[in-house]
């Protein structure tokens, strides 16, 4: 079942690739048709039943992605979350006059690697602009901004979730990325009700941010958490963002509409202050319910700025600051066009390497992305596909995986299990992560090592594993030993037992000797009940095997 | 006996200053007392915002201990320099003249100031001008307008038979205080910036050397912005060869000639013929005349040139200047620094507020105007276009040149300077119109910098050669020198050419009681 799933992943995979390719303009169709995920399918199969048509989500983001740098886009600044308020303010970021930007070549790294990584064509030549508004945390009264020629356009994500019924089928969907601009975070506004003030902290003006535009091409907070997620793995992957949702490093608003498919799209709202996965999936979801409810009741959507509150559950409208703005772009005159070179071989006399940004240098730094690294544990390990999503869905999970992989002569894909299951559920259960483990992969190798060579039962392992989790540093040995866990060979012994067990179950020996074999596993579980877990599986079964026969 | 001002021209005055302080003659904190009491005594011509006494004192007194110890640090050690009050000084209050920063100390040094510093000039004071250098007038500021020093020099006096202090003329703008320092000798060397003419314009009102170095030349850093695309720093001095020293041109043999490699006969000089300009006076189209002919009697090639789209170049400059003036000036909202109405009600009102105590009528009138032209549905038709043809102005200049034209020559301004009463009867806007018409183009060719290739640089020089009989009211006549992008140092060669050609005169030269009465102390005149 599960390698036909894979076999019908990869066709839909390869058509979608091939569809790209020839059709790039049919993606959207295709898309329509392949799409089906919990809560999108039953909005599909509404639409099939009834006549006219259901209406549907649609889902754009702006993704403000903090660039994981040590200075600031255009300062020298630190950039540095905790720090005291004001304590990583340049006399730039403070807008002192007479003050000049200075372009932070790592921070248009990061947004090339990005692009790149998002299958963008990089702009050889952008520019950057001035965005006008009066905010207490925007000193300048502008950020600056890529409005007329961001660095990078017409980028796609390939992303993927576990969806149908058992949520273990692989759901792959893309989403096109309009654009990767560069800008200057803004500071940040702490209003004291207390004594009605505003107190302003700059440690954050002027940070880069790469804002990535997804196109309105998903159709519920699903696919929206997804195509973030993925986007987050991609950045952390490439280092160019750390992604932390809960730090502000990434953050999104959504563009939430409804329509009829086939139809056009319906007057929108932006969802904005959504600062964790879970709650985009569910704010989405939340506003694309309230348009249908406000439609259905015959009224209509307004095009205004909503913000969730975690705490209803509910998006409410944000009071709106200054009604229409006009942002009064303007090029920036104190930057000249940003140029990205495609090799060391384009750079201009006199341009310094060093001092260039250039593209195939980039290219061959980009490290394997989550997409590809999972194909690889696939194939690499031969696990499912849903256990790469697992894996992939933890920070350092896939390391620790790979690392008990090779410490231990058990196949990975049973080693999966206890890494995915036994480990992933401990963790989620107190709330850990995984570098944060008491139990090392030398360690869970050397439980999972005792389990391949017989020494102890799977039961007797899980109640290993669950003492090595608060046992400090005892080895999984060591506390077979205290715990008299070891596997129990007697054959006397076990004899003697399973004897007890025949003789207590005459019902179930008679259905056996009629040809229901799969009755022994109720004696099997008996047996190990009174050895509690002990006795060698192997072994137990032989002799019920003879005993029953 | 030699006074500062008349000797050989071809010698840079702080080099003779710096010879004279080698040779025990005066002393670094003696020039810098003698400056400090000359600007006291020429404080009704309103040419200083801030003097900083204290530290010109200390800085001359670490010039002398250098000196004594035997590691000056260059010609420029002990030289008193003044800056227009839009470059940051570190500790020293920065204004631009409005109250806006009336009280704004900025912590670091414009790079300009901060190179002057590091080879020992002295700064002895913050200069006046025009508030956030917009005017031409040096009439607009929070301080009160800078009167030119000619106007209280004999040549104007005897020809207006008037109190000096009811007839007065403007130094123009918006670098006015500049200007006036260095003609009213009270400082050797002046930082003024120039967008549409800010330096050159007060330099041919005031009768001193003026440079509009080519944009970018020069770091911007430090100098609280106008229009960015546009400004440079601007610099004054009495000689040519100030200027050279002051851009770091290292002296030839003993002196500062820079006309070693210089042949008059190799030169090909442009005359825009768009230069004759509706209002030109007689006066100047005279000089300028008589300077072109001298050009020509030395062998040079004079030729008449079109840079056709001249006529459209200053309103397009009005809609690009205010453009960028709306969008630096956002930064001034009584936050971080400056200025800040008691109003608390909101922050908008607060803005409001602040931006109204503190901004004068001009420059909310170009913020107003400059937000206008960049409202969305406007955008194409205003600033698109003036960006449109400012390329065709620098594409002007651009044929010119590649023609084989080495420098133009053009008036300065229309006429010499105006009397304050006159001045003032048209509003600030008129004004920058008529003041900036023949040197704001060549600011907006200087847009494309990244090709380096069409920024233009200028020096104009007064050429005064008798006052009484030539200039009937008395007043210097400004004539303006424009070549083409980074040849700077060639621009001046030919600047110094004509200077001494045409023997430029220095207020004392034409007011010896100027000197006897600013400058008692003989040992000084005799000195240099």
């Amino acid at each position: 079942m599960a390698a036909s799933t894979g076999a019908a992943i990869e066709l839909v995979k390869n058509i979608n690739r091939r569809i790209l390719t020839l059709f790039p303009k049919t993606l959207f169709v295709f898309r329509h048709i392949s799409t089906r995920s919990s809560q999108c399918q039953s909005q599909a199969q509404m639409r099939t039943k009834s006549a006219p048509q259901q209406l549907v989500g649609v889902v754009g983001l702006e993704i403000h992605a903090q660039i994981n740098s040590n200075s600031k886009l255009f300062s020298g600044s630190a950039v540095s979350f905790a720090a005291p308020p004001n304590s990583q303010v340049s006399f730039f970021d403070a807008s002192l006059p007479g003050t000049l930007p200075v372009l932070n070549r790592r921070c248009v790294e990061a947004a090339v690697m990005t692009g790149l990584a998002l299958n963008c064509t990089i702009n050889r030549k952008s520019f950057f602009d001035r965005k006008h508004y009066f905010y207490a945390d925007l000193p300048a009264g502008y950020q600056i901004t890529q409005q007329r020629q961001p660095i990078a356009v017409d980028g796609i994500l390939n992303y993927s979730f576990l969806g149908g019924k058992k949520r273990s089928q692989v759901v792959r969907k893309t989403v096109s990325i309009k654009q990767i601009q560069l800008e200057q975070d803004s500071g940040k506004s702490l209003h004291d009700e207390v004594h009605s003030q505003t107190l302003i902290d700059l440690n954050r003006a002027g940070v880069g941010l790469m804002e990535l535009v997804m196109e309105p091409d998903m159709s519920c907070g699903e696919e929206a958490a997804a195509a973030v997620r993925e986007l987050q793995l991609i950045l952390q992957a490439l280092g160019t963002c750390q992604g932390n949702m809960s730090e502000g490093q990434l953050r999104v608003d959504a563009n939430v509409s409804v329509h009829r498919p086939g139809e056009p799209l319906g007057i929108r709202t932006e969802v904005k202050n959504i600062n964790s996965m879970r709650y985009l999936a569910r704010a989405i979801d939340f506003e694309i319910q309230r348009q249908i409810g406000v439609l259905q009741r015959g009224g209509l959507v307004l095009n205004e700025t909503r913000t969730y509150d975690s705490k209803s559950g509910e998006t409410i409208p944000m009071r709106d600051k200054e009604g229409l703005q006009d942002y009064r772009f303007m090029p920036e005159p104190n930057l000249p066009p940003l140029v990205v070179y495609e090799d060391t071989s384009s750079l201009p006399d006199g341009v310094d390497s060093s001092q260039a940004v250039v593209m195939q240098s980039l290219k061959e730094k980009l490290p394997e992305l989550p997409g590809v690294k999972r194909d690889r544990l696939v194939q690499m390990y031969d696990i499912l596909p849903e256990h790469s999503f697992t894996l992939m869905s933890e920070d350092g999970l896939v390391e620790y995986f790979e690392t008990v992989s090779k410490a231990t002569k058990m196949e990975p894909r049973r080693v999966i299990g206890w890494v995915t299951q036994e480990l992933l559920g401990q963790l989620n259960q107190k709330d850990m992560s995984v570098s944060q483990s008491p139990v090392s992969p030398p360690a869970l190798a050397e439980l999972l090592e005792l389990l391949q060579t017989g020494h102890i039962s799977s039961s007797a392992a899980k109640q290993v594993f669950q003492k090595m989790w608060t046992s400090g540093d005892k080895s999984a040995a060591q506390i077979v030993k205290d715990l008299d866990l070891g596997m129990v060979k007697d054959t006397a012994r076990l004899h003697s037992i399973c004897q007890k067990v025949v003789d207590a179950h005459p019902n179930e020996v008679q259905a056996i000797r009629n040809g229901n074999k799969k009755v022994l596993n109720k004696l099997m579980g008996q047996v190990q009940r009174e050895t509690k877990g002990k006795a060698d599986p192997v072994l137990v079964r032989a002799i019920l095997e003879e005993k029953t026969s | 006996p030699g006074s500062l001002g008349t000797g050989s021209r071809d010698v840079a005055l702080c080099f003779q200053v710096s010879s004279a302080f080698r040779e025990g003659t005066i002393s670094p904190t003696e020039l810098c007392r003698k400056c400090l009491k000359l600007i006291s005594k020429t404080q009704h011509l309103n040419s200083y915002i801030t003097v900083t006494e204290e530290l010109a004192l200390r800085q001359a007194a670490e010039a002398e201990r250098r000196l004594l110890q035997g590691v000056p640090r260059g010609v420029l050690d002990g030289i008193p320099f003044a800056v227009k009050d839009n470059f940051c000084t570190a500790n020293v209050r920065t204004t631009c003249a409005s109250k806006m920063l009336s009280d704004y100390v900025p912590p670091y040094n414009a790079t300009v100031v901060q190179k002057l510093l590091d080879q020992g000039a002295v700064l002895v004071g913050k200069t006046n001008m025009d508030e956030f250098a917009m005017g031409a007038g040096s009439t607009d500021g929070a301080f009160g307008p800078v009167r030119n020093p000619w106007s209280y020099a004999a040549p104007y006096r005897e020809q207006t038979g008037k109190t000096p202090d009811s007839d007065w003329v403007i130094t123009g703008g918006s670098s006015g205080g500049s200007a006036a320092a260095v003609a009213s000798l009270t400082s050797f060397l002046a930082l003024g910036s120039d967008t549409g003419g800010s330096t050159r314009n007060p330099g041919a009102h005031c009768g001193v050397v003026a440079l509009k170095p080519t944009y970018g030349l020069l770091s911007r850093h430090g100098l609280i912005p106008l229009v960015n695309s546009m400004d440079v720093p601007g610099v004054m001095a009495r000689t040519v060869a100030d200027v050279a020293v002051a851009l770091g041109q290292k002296p030839v043999g003993l002196t500062f000639s820079l006309l070693e490699e210089f042949d008059v006969k190799n030169l090909c000089v442009g005359i825009p013929k768009e230069y004759h300009a509706p209002g030109l006076s007689a006066e100047t189209v005279a000089q300028w005349s008589r300077v072109a002919d001298m050009f020509e009697g030395a062998g040079a090639r004079v030729k008449e040139v079109s840079l056709p789209h001249t006529q459209y170049s200053i309103v397009c400059y009005h809609v690009l200047c205010h453009t960028e003036v709306a969008s630096n000036m956002a930064r001034f909202d009584g936050l971080e620094y400056g200025h800040r109405s008691e109003v608390n009600c909101s922050t908008d009102a607060m803005y409001a507020s602040t931006r109204h105590q503190g901004l004068n009528d001009v420059v909310r009138g170009r913020i107003l105007s400059g937000n206008f032209f960049l409202l969305k549905r406007n955008y194409q038709h205003y600033f698109l276009k003036a960006q449109k043809v400012r390329r065709l102005i620098a594409d002007d200049f651009r044929s010119v040149f590649k023609s084989g034209v080495d420098v133009l020559l053009t008036p300065t301004t229309l006429s010499d300077a105006a009397r304050y009463r006159d001045f003032t009867q048209e509003d600030n806007r008129t004004r920058s119109a008529q003041e900036d018409v023949f040197t704001q183009p060549v600011n907006m060719a200087g847009t494309h910098t990244h090709t380096q290739t069409t920024t233009h640089k200028h020096t104009h020089r007064q050429i005064a050669d008798d006052f009484r009989s030539v200039f009937k009211r008395g007043l210097p006549i400004g004539l303006q020198l424009i070549g083409p992008a980074v040849q700077d140092v060639k621009l001046l060669r030919v600047a110094q050419w004509a200077e001494q050609m045409v023997g430029f005169r220095s207020i004392s030269d034409c007011d010896q009681a100027w000197m006897e009465t600013e400058m008692t102390d003989r040992e000084w005149t005799s000195a240099v």
